[in-house]
């Protein structure tokens, strides 16, 4: 993302720096944070609640690899649905419709060959069919409904799923 | 090597000394467990499309050699370069050199410039390579030195100080490694007059030119009238994340660029080929990585100076590069006791300052190019250290 450094005011650029940071891990310390961005702890707390306010930041969370946690057996699918927008409220309600089940992880409005791109997590492949036979295709507006399950997940969110190779391949002193 | 008594290593390379920085790192690296902030290059990796179109360059076959001043694609866009960030002009087909990294520009540089005993100044603390680099060339180094009072920032008044008639230049490296000192503006337009004045050269180290956070940087060349007495050195290795390309450049005045690029003929032939291809993308669609690691390090740099300061000791803001470069005289101990028992005791590497001549004795070099992790946890440790020694 590009930042043009000239319109950005000095505080809104830190916030822009904060929730940066945050964004790629939450569990920072509001400390070190403060001293990373050069404000005052409070002043960062104070920040960070606008933020929270203003639904800028919606939350801390933690990015699971399931695939690791051995009881845990999990699938997950992408459903590409082509709806018929209804008249006044557009693509609005029916996304709300579907948003509102729990099985729903998230869901994109979309151009091109289809409307909506909705991710849907649950325990098994016939889970997530008994979904789309049941609740989603079965909704008026919905006329087609497209299933592709993910096989592996190599990143998302930015961050690569792989074993991180953190080793640090420079010399330990140098020049 | 010795044969029947007969040493076979010329004269003055026995009499070179080696770094300080060696011992310290094999100490270091017998060691487990230990975070080093002792390293003088990025953290990164270098940016993913630079180094796929490096692959790409080897794929479609280039693998020969290039022109001996480097590829006139790769000289044309670090003419570009310069022009647009620090607004400074060099004709690509005569006034830029590709080289095997800032080093080699600056070894060519003063073995085309030196004549037997002419005089270089060098501004300390420095870079470990400067003083042996005008000896190899045959030339005298007469050092200046920059202290705290200044922040690091040698003034022109020293350099006036210490030009004698056998003076043929100076080498000034702002940002500075080890102290990430930055000359400001108008320090740099009172060393320009001097230089003007003595008709001599300045070779100017920009290699962190990119990695300045609080103003935007100036080259020596952008100064007026100092384009005819300005070698600039840079290269790809710190904003780019590419120290192990190897791959830097000098530009100057045609002359002096075409000397030097009659050493680097018949001495490296040509840089190497797909790293000049990795450069050329690196220019042409890398700079929005520099950007995001600009901001990285200056958080760093904000989080260890505040970190250091807590602990109590004393530390300047640096513009630029990514080392700190505090005092250590409260804990009363010299830079090496320092550092080493700081590394026996808690794990952490430092540079002790003195490696970078007399007038690092009693700082520490950090470089803050690591993790935030790591950083927090050196801070940690070194606090624990320095208030155990207090």
């Amino acid at each position: 993302m590009c930042i043009n450094e000239k319109w950005v005011n000095d505080l809104e650029k830190k916030e822009l720096e904060l929730l940066k940071l945050l964004e790629k891990n939450g569990r920072l310390e509001v400390e070190t944070i403060s001293k990373m961005i050069d404000l005052t702890v409070d002043q960062t707390k104070e920040m960070m609640e606008k933020l929270e306010n203003e639904c800028a930041i919606l939350g801390y969370s933690t990015l699971v690899n399931w695939a690791k946690v051995l009881q845990y057996e999990g699938v997950t699918a992408m459903i590409d649905v082509k709806v018929t927008p209804t008249r006044g409220a557009g693509f609005d309600k029916i996304a709300e419709r579907i948003y509102r089940f729990p099985e729903v992880k998230a869901l994109y409005l979309m151009s091109g060959a289809y409307d909506l791109s909705v991710s849907v997590e649950g325990k098994t492949m016939m889970e997530i069919s008994r979904f789309v036979s049941d609740k989603l295709s079965t909704l008026d507006t919905v006329v087609s409904t497209t299933t592709h399950f993910v096989l592996k997940k190599y990143k998302h969110d930015g961050i690569i799923f792989e074993e991180p190779d953190e080793q640090d391949k420079r010399m330990m002193v140098s020049p | 090597m010795t044969t029947e008594g007969k040493n076979f290593v010329a004269d003055h390379i026995n009499e070179l000394k080696p770094s300080g920085i060696r011992r310290f790192f094999d100490l270091a690296s017998k060691m487990e467990n230990v975070i080093s902030l002792g390293v003088g290059e990025p953290d990164f990796v270098t940016p993913w499309n630079v180094i796929e179109a490096s692959y790409h360059s080897l794929e479609r076959g280039y693998t020969s050699y290039t022109a001996n001043a480097g590829l006139l694609e790769l000289r044309q866009e670090i003419s570009k370069f310069l022009s647009e960030s620090f607004q400074v002009e060099y004709n690509p087909e005569s006034q830029v050199l590709v080289t095997v990294g800032a080093s080699q520009a600056i070894d060519v540089a003063f073995r085309a410039i030196i004549n037997p005993g002419d005089e270089v100044i060098i501004v300390e603390p420095s870079f470990v390579a400067y003083v042996p680099a005008v000896r190899l060339a045959g030339g005298e180094p007469v050092i200046v030195e920059a202290t705290q009072e200044n922040q690091f920032r040698v003034q022109a008044h020293q350099i006036e100080a210490a030009i004698t008639p056998k003076t043929k230049a100076i080498l000034i490296c702002s940002p500075n490694n080890p102290t990430g000192a930055v000359l400001s503006k108008e320090e740099m337009e009172a060393i320009a007059t001097v230089v003007k004045k003595h008709n001599i050269l300045v070779l100017s180290d920009e290699i962190y030119a990119d990695l300045t956070y609080d103003e935007a940087f100036t080259s020596f060349a952008a100064i007026e009238g100092m384009a005819e007495h300005t070698i600039l050195i840079s290269g790809f290795s710190k904003a780019f994340a590419m120290t192990g390309w190897r791959l830097g450049y000098a530009t100057g005045p045609k002359e002096i660029i075409q000397a030097m690029t009659k050493i680097h003929q018949y001495t490296i032939m040509c840089a190497p080929t797909m790293a000049q291809h990795g450069a050329l993308e690196a220019l042409r669609n890398g700079m929005d990585s520099v950007k995001e690691m600009r901001v990285s390090y200056r958080q760093r740099r904000n989080f260890v100076v505040k970190a250091l300061r807590e602990m109590g000791l004393e530390c300047h803001l640096p513009g630029g590069a990514f080392y700190v470069f505090p005092s250590i005289e409260k804990t009363g101990l010299t830079s090496s006791e320092f550092a080493e028992q700081l590394l026996q005791e808690q794990r952490v590497a430092v540079v002790p300052g003195d490696v970078f001549g007399d007038s690092g004795r009693g700082y520490i070099r950090c470089s803050y190019a690591s993790s935030m992790k790591q950083l927090d946890q050196a801070m940690k440790r070194m606090d624990k250290f320095v208030q155990s020694k207090i």
